[in-house]
């Protein structure tokens, strides 16, 4: 206690100017986590978060039981599945390959305009996917015209996860590979100047030096990337989706989205929040612990 | 082999690549910007032209800004706009604000808490309440329900902006710091006439991802706000784009009017609601990837 009060008269304004801070932090994310807690119980607004009675895991099995169990999870896990085959290497791909253009001029013109459409608010990009896939728009234009029969491609559920997919990539390659070339250029240029005296060609290069360099970032990212599995793309489908192609598209968040904030079945939804966070965690942990064993990056 | 004194030559393997290096980048840039050119053209062009057309637009069909008149005659997007202004204006000054204290504090060496008050941040990162925990505690509990304060409050502070502002106010030489507090400053004061002021490409980073992020968002005020009076742009736009709820932005015209611009309607809004992002881009784009390099190669 006394060298609490040291402390405090040492550095008395910071405890001041970090109490705000504290304050938010504390009302808006460790709040919250306390009242996941409505989870285990059958929460009625009119009787407030105390008198609510407790039910345990009622709502969980529910869940577990539920229609709709299986295709959410389903649909949740292809989903990330595609996203870590496609949208995860595509930026570290453009990255490498922007390393690797000659002209300086030409680089930055690559990077400013290709970081763009990041900036673009996802209203906008999903308004554009819509007018460009309407029956007469210019998208499915151009897939007639490669042989497509002409049809409405946001209300069939087989195209669904390829839109989604294709257009994060639209989005977000430019922006995402910012960060790789950051960490490309950290890499020690003797490396490749040893190298060239051995006579290693680009390709080699690129293989043994500068994959090796980014691979730390890379693990980092990935790791992060898995930690978020459950939460997949929230926002961005309830945009695109329609009751029709539910059967691909929807997933556990747009499901809690649907049951916590239309249905208002608020503990029911929370359930499905509280086990996304339980499930993400493990995957985060193990994801960490794996990369621990196979290489010697990790996230902590 | 080659001595490493020559100019060393490139194999015909390696032109062959950068050749086609700068094909997949032109591609790359014309995939990009296409779309929006599209919608440029489409928003000057006639309507009645632009439904008959297939295919690749290569220059506007006949060129009105009828569409851009019905876009700005209309109520919903002129309130839209101020409250998104709002937003941002308020927003972003409130994130500098926090985002600077915390940044300026946990950047302080030498006191021991700071190290404990930055983990229980980071752990902010990997778990939340959930949706509705925090839907029920702005709404509910807070009472913020259908005020432009919902949208504002809960994101004060973007953690991950607060480790990249951390990292650039640890990087500002204690000497400096030091010399400051001889001159009698306290803490505020040196984080005001010494620390931000050495960190204007950061805070311009700040500025950036903070106002793009209030400008662009729309999740929150479709949850908590209920007025129409209080939509921000986005949300005004996501009827008209993605609910196809062209019907009310009559306001004064005649239904035929409406419905001739109907398809550059659309088109037009999107414009209205980009420009000021496209505007700033250009200016700011220098500052961010500065910004967000020096906060990744330090961590």
């Amino acid at each position: 206690m006394n060298g609490l009060l040291k402390d405090y008269r040492k550095h008395k304004y910071l405890y001041y100017m970090i109490f705000p801070v504290v304050l938010y932090y504390f009302v808006f994310h460790y709040v919250p986590m306390y009242g996941a807690l409505i989870a285990f119980k059958d929460f009625r607004i009119a009787e407030g978060f105390i008198n609510s009675p407790w039910v345990g895991f009622k709502h969980f099995i529910s869940f577990f039981d539920s229609y709709y169990f299986w295709r959410l999870l389903k649909n949740t896990l292809i989903l990330n599945l595609y996203m870590l085959v496609f949208s995860f290497p595509a930026p570290i791909i453009f990255a490498l390959l922007i390393n690797e253009i000659v002209g300086s001029r030409f680089k930055r013109v690559v990077q400013t305009v290709t970081y763009l459409p990041h900036f673009i608010s996802l209203i906008v990009v999903c308004g554009m996917i819509t007018q460009f896939l309407a029956r007469d728009g210019i998208m499915t234009d151009l897939l007639v015209w490669l042989g497509m029969d002409r049809q409405v491609l946001l209300a069939h559920p087989q195209y669904f996860r390829a839109i989604y997919v294709i257009s994060d990539i639209w989005q977000g390659v430019g922006w995402g590979s910012i960060i790789y070339l950051a960490a490309i250029m950290g890499i020690n240029p003797e490396l490749y100047e040893a190298s060239r005296m051995d006579g290693a060609n680009r390709w080699r290069q690129i293989f043994h030096i500068t994959l090796p360099g980014i691979t730390p970032i890379i693990v980092i990212l990935f790791i992060l990337k898995i930690g978020n599995m459950l939460d997949v793309g929230f926002e961005k489908i309830i945009l695109l989706y329609n009751p029709n192609t539910y059967v691909t598209a929807d997933v556990i968040s747009t499901f809690v989205y649907r049951k916590g904030l239309q249905s208002f079945e608020f503990s029911y939804a929370t359930a499905i929040g509280v086990f996304q966070a339980v499930i993400n965690f493990i995957l985060l942990i193990a994801a960490n612990r794996f990369s621990k064993q196979i290489s010697e990056n990790s996230l902590w | 082999m080659m001595s490493s004194l020559h100019t060393i030559r490139k194999s015909k393997g390696e032109h062959i690549f950068h050749g086609m290096n700068t094909l997949f980048m032109t591609a790359m840039i014309v995939i990009t910007l296409y779309p929006f050119i599209y919608v440029v053209f489409s928003s000057v062009s006639d309507s009645r032209l632009l439904l008959a057309q297939t295919g690749i637009l290569w220059a506007p069909l006949g060129f009105t800004l009828d569409a851009y008149t019905m876009v700005f005659k209309n109520p919903n997007i002129v309130s839209g706009y101020l409250n998104t202004l709002f937003i941002v204006g308020m927003g972003t000054i409130l994130n500098l604000v926090m985002t600077s204290l915390g940044a300026y504090v946990l950047s302080r060496k030498g006191v021991a808490w700071t190290r404990h008050i930055m983990l229980w941040i980071i752990l902010t990162m990997f778990f939340s309440g959930g949706l509705i925990p925090m839907y029920l505690l702005v709404n509910n509990w807070l009472h913020l329900g259908n005020t432009l304060f919902a949208l504002i409050v809960p994101g004060l502070i973007s953690t991950w902006n607060l480790i990249i502002l951390r990292t650039s106010f640890a990087a500002i030489p204690e000497s400096l710091i030091e010399s400051a507090r001889i001159d009698g400053a306290q803490d505020l004061t040196i984080l005001l006439r010494v620390v931000i002021p050495l960190s204007l490409p950061v805070m311009a980073v700040m500025v950036l991802f903070y106002g793009v992020g209030h400008w662009n968002s729309w999740f929150g005020a479709m949850i908590y706000l209920r007025d129409r009076e209080l939509f921000p742009l986005q949300l005004i736009l996501r009827e008209i784009l993605i609910q196809n709820n062209t019907n009310y932005m009559a306001g004064n015209a005649s239904a035929e009017d409406v419905e001739a611009v109907g398809e550059s309607i659309k088109y037009a809004t999107i414009i209205v609601a980009t420009l000021p992002i496209l505007f700033v881009y250009p200016f700011l784009q220098k500052y961010f990837v500065k910004g967000v390099m020096i906060g990744s190669i330090k961590e």
